[in-house]
């Protein structure tokens, strides 16, 4: 028939453009620098467990090519041989099946099967067995509807949304072990570039960890639907070199710096709704809803990764959230403009 | 034992008023109108829920777009869901299964015709209720709204504190309600399959469509009782001061997980092995020979049925359910991939040495094993656990499982609706429009499926109503996003084909295929009675016995 020669063309189209793909995106991927495709390609591993996923991943895509590639053959090559041709209307052959051939397609799937079984079970060991080392930094990380709330017990630190963990060099592994607890919600902790994702559940504690062998900025987000801003639930990890790390911990340590300049600033925070969600340590303001603003202008961001943290941006948060992040439980809290500026100047000195 | 001359009794004359005929359709117990009934019900829900998931792709288009809110915007999708699931394909499956049944196993009707119209408005009303909420969910003093769970509906987000008002009731209610119907159609399939077949036609002579909806009925009773129960156990907490999924309390959020997966993956099973039956029927009379390995077909059936019901907690690989577990779930579901595949390989065999007739039924049966073979290789990929732990709630696992439900699933029905339409009307659809419907919903099925993998792999999870620009997702999104529009364009060339042909097709005869299975023996469309004498059968293919009395299959069974 005249339509088997486009169906087979565009098929066969079809299936080059998409084998090509995944192949760019996983030899794009050259480990260790980021992808030029995205911060966020599962195929650009910096850390032990996502890179034996990868070489899972890579695996298990050569696997499933060669099957593809056999199926797929088979059914152009069926389609191509076998149409009907014009005036040929005998009945082919009648034929009713062959145990062979059965056992054949039986075996060899069941083969494939308990190979790419053996491999995956590895890398769960592997990942799911590893035994904490001594080295390691423990992290609580909390989900909150829609930010991230970290907790360093054993250097006394709280923050919100940006993540700072120290490099790991894979010779003296010094990895992050992640506690995932939920306040209400669910919620899933995906840095890709990192390691697989790990849900936060909440009555049910989670574990994970990842030892980054390269600095920088690594980005992700929530990757379990967990209300109206699941969206806008950014993840941000700051992978430092290890003295800077432990400055890092150290000036978060500190209590709030007091500045004369933001007084009025601060009577304003102090008299409001605001320390009922909040945190300044060292001060009135003790509130455990919203993320701990100690040190809210260490950080790059605000909103869980989505604004960054400008003056103007930080202004507008609190006069109307909505505007940067619709459905986000901080309420507007309806100052007046020389209140706004003055609470805005006395949140700019918590450094 | 043709039965051409015997006219459909008493609806024949279009001199009845509208009222009466009305009547006659609501009040039927005729399990072909019942059938016809469940497919145009579920139709009604496919194109409503295709809207939805058409909102949701505009939304999608570019980075920061704001064609509507986050709140609106996660209506859609747990609409969407939940409406293609409940109310679009199992309606249409049932509908199938209803209609032609009776027909293949020549019987008279099914075996309980009345419980079977109690099952249609039951699902009928679940369907209704569901949308109801879109009006009354705040109550009707306020703006409606619409469930916003997502179509897994995971504790704690449908506990009071987090679903106000009453979206999630309604959710709950038409799920259970519907719930209901399809058990009581299981329940009758059941029956009618094994009680109903006539002389001689034992077990292992069935059509391979008889095998696969048996095996369906039985997964559906098995499936849709724990939903029901978590459903009950949900409205218990939400109104009976319960704590089964309250986490404040001591509840557990994984136990909804593991009620709603048990039901969850079955389904997906129980929504393809009927679409197998489409596909097991159509390629051997487009191919003009029997299905290659009859037997090894029905035992891959029966395995996939019972290795299904233990490989559900592969959508929580990532939960912490600890290596032990894990492991056997990656296990059980890379087991399931090995009858699949046997089908894959015989209805290849079953093409192979015969000569095709590209009609549009087979035409969208071959579009189906590309892509079916495709969704088990991706599907395969997520049973890795640890790539699921890159995987798992990405574009990635969207577009996996809409290979398997629009790829394959919807595929193999609209072979079905064009393989019987003839029989269910009496006309012929036209093929070139048919043909039109093929390329269009394979060029867009491959722009918005294909491509969608690929922002997954690029990081991107599903159910988020904007995302970042910067992330390297804009093009896939928007290319994504453009095949809809040849989808939709496919399924209008679809619904004014079957329109057109309705009121003016051609006659189309008993049987245009020249086909073997005892539907075609009889006339199109079938009497209320289907058969004036109950046919009698030697072997799967009674009129292939019939055309070729030298060299009847009989000889071979």
């Amino acid at each position: 028939m005249q339509m088997g020669g486009t169906g087979r063309s565009i098929k066969a189209g079809g299936l080059s453009i998409c084998s090509l793909l995944f192949w760019s995106i996983a030899t794009a991927a050259d480990t260790g620098s980021a992808s030029p495709l995205s911060p966020t390609n599962i195929f650009s591993p910096t850390s032990t467990p996502s890179h034996s996923i990868f070489r899972l991943s890579l695996f298990v895509l050569f696997v499933t090519a060669a099957i593809f590639a056999v199926v797929f053959s088979l059914l152009v090559y069926v389609v191509f041989k076998f149409g009907k041709k014009a005036g040929d209307d005998r009945e082919p052959p009648q034929v009713y099946g062959s145990n062979q051939v059965e056992l054949a397609w039986t075996v060899i799937p069941i083969l494939v099967v308990v190979a790419l079984f053996m491999a995956t079970v590895r890398v769960i060991g592997d990942t799911e067995k590893y035994a904490e080392p001594s080295t390691a930094i423990n992290v609580i990380a909390i989900g909150h509807q829609f930010w991230w709330e970290y907790r360093y017990p054993g250097f006394g630190v709280v923050t919100a949304n940006e993540l700072h963990v120290p490099v790991s060099d894979p010779t003296q592994p010094t990895p992050t072990f992640l506690t995932l607890l939920s306040a209400e919600t669910d919620h899933s902790f995906w840095v890709p570039r990192l390691a697989g994702k790990t849900d936060l559940i909440p009555n049910h504690p989670n574990r994970m960890w990842t030892d980054p062998h390269e600095t920088g900025l690594f980005v992700g987000q929530c990757a379990q639907y967990c209300g109206v801003q699941h969206a806008k639930m950014l993840l941000r990890v700051y992978v430092q070199p290890r003295a800077e790390f432990d400055q890092w911990v150290e000036s978060q340590r500190r209590t709030a710096t007091v500045d004369a300049v933001a007084s009025e600033g601060r009577r304003i925070f102090e008299s409001t709704a605001c320390i009922n969600c909040h945190t300044v340590r060292g001060t009135a303001a003790n509130g455990r809803f919203g993320p701990d603003l100690t040190h809210l202008m260490g950080r790059d961001t605000i909103a869980a990764g989505v604004a960054a943290n400008t003056d103007d941006n930080l202004r507008l948060w609190i006069r109307n959230p909505d505007a940067i992040k619709p459905g986000s439980l901080m309420p507007a809290m309806q100052l007046s403009e020389n209140e706004l500026d003055a609470v805005t100047r006395y949140l700019e000195t918590l450094r | 034992m043709s039965t051409d001359s015997i006219a459909w009794p008493s609806t024949s004359g279009a001199s009845l008023p509208a009222v009466e005929r009305i009547h006659e359709w609501v009040t039927t117990v005729d399990h072909k109108r019942l059938g016809v009934m469940y497919i145009l019900y579920g139709v009604i829900f496919l194109v409503a829920g295709g809207i939805e998931a058409t909102v949701i792709r505009l939304q999608l288009i570019r980075p920061h777009n704001d064609f509507v809110s986050p709140e609106v915007f996660n209506r859609m999708f747990t609409m969407h869901g939940t409406t293609m699931i409940f109310f679009a394909a199992m309606p249409i499956v049932f509908g199938f299964a209803n209609y032609l049944i009776p027909l293949m196993l020549g019987a008279r009707d099914m075996a309980f015709p009345r419980l079977n119209a109690f099952s249609f408005w039951l699902t009928a009303f679940g369907g209704l209720l569901l949308y109801f909420s879109l009006i009354g969910a705040n109550g009707l003093y306020g703006a409606g709204n619409a469930p916003d769970v997502g179509w897994f509906a995971y504790a704690p987000l449908t506990s009071q504190t987090f679903s106000v008002g009453h979206s999630t009731d309604f959710w709950t209610l038409a799920i259970m309600v519907s719930g209901f119907g399809s058990v009581a159609t299981a329940i009758n399939i059941l029956v009618t399959i094994l009680c109903m077949r006539c002389p001689g036609m034992t077990l292992g002579k069935m059509p391979l469509a008889a095998w696969m909806n048996l095996v369906m009925a039985g997964l559906v009773i098995l499936a849709l009782s724990p939903l029901t129960a978590a459903q009950i156990m949900l409205l218990i907490d939400r109104y009976l001061g319960g704590h089964f999924f309250d986490t404040q309390a001591g509840g557990s959020a994984v136990i909804w997980m593991h009620f709603f997966w048990i039901f969850g993956h079955p389904e997906v099973y129980i929504l393809v092995l009927p679409a197998f039956g489409f596909a097991s029927e159509i390629i051997p009379v487009f191919s003009r020979k029997p299905i290659f390995g009859y037997s090894v077909m029905v035992a891959a059936t029966v395995a996939i049925g019972f290795i299904s019901m233990s490989v559900w907690a592969h959508h929580m690989f990532t939960i912490g359910m600890g290596p032990g577990l894990n492991t056997f779930f990656v296990f059980s579901t890379m087991v399931i991939a090995v009858p699949t595949g046997i089908k894959i390989f015989n209805w290849l065999a079953t093409m192979w040495g015969g000569k095709i007739q590209f009609k549009t039924p087979m035409l969208f049966c071959i579009g189906f094993l590309f892509q079916f073979l495709i969704a088990g290789l991706t599907g395969i990929m997520l049973a890795c656990a640890p790539f699921d732990w890159q995987l798992g709630n990405s574009y990635f696992v969207v577009a996996h499982f809409h290979y398997v439900i629009v790829g394959g699933i919807l595929f193999t029905t609209f072979a079905a609706a064009y393989y019987w339409f003839p029989k269910v009307t009496g006309r012929m659809y036209n093929e070139t429009l048919g043909r039109l419907h093929f390329w269009l919903f394979l060029i867009g099925f491959h722009l918005t499926f294909t491509v969608m993998h690929i922002p997954g792999l690029l990081g991107m999870p599903r159910r988020i109503y904007t995302y970042e620009p910067g992330r390297g997702w804009d093009t896939w999104n928007l290319i994504v996003t453009v095949g809809v529009f040849f989808q939709a364009l496919g399924v209008l060339v679809l619904l004014m084909n079957l329109f057109r042909a309705y009121f003016r097709g051609p006659s189309a005869g008993s049987d245009p295929w020249d086909a073997w299975t005892l539907e075609w023996s009889t006339a199109s469309p079938p009497p209320a009675y289907n058969f004036a004498e109950i046919p009698r059968v030697r072997s799967s293919r009674p009129l292939w016995d019939q055309k070729h009395p030298d060299d009847p299959d009989w000889r071979y069974e």
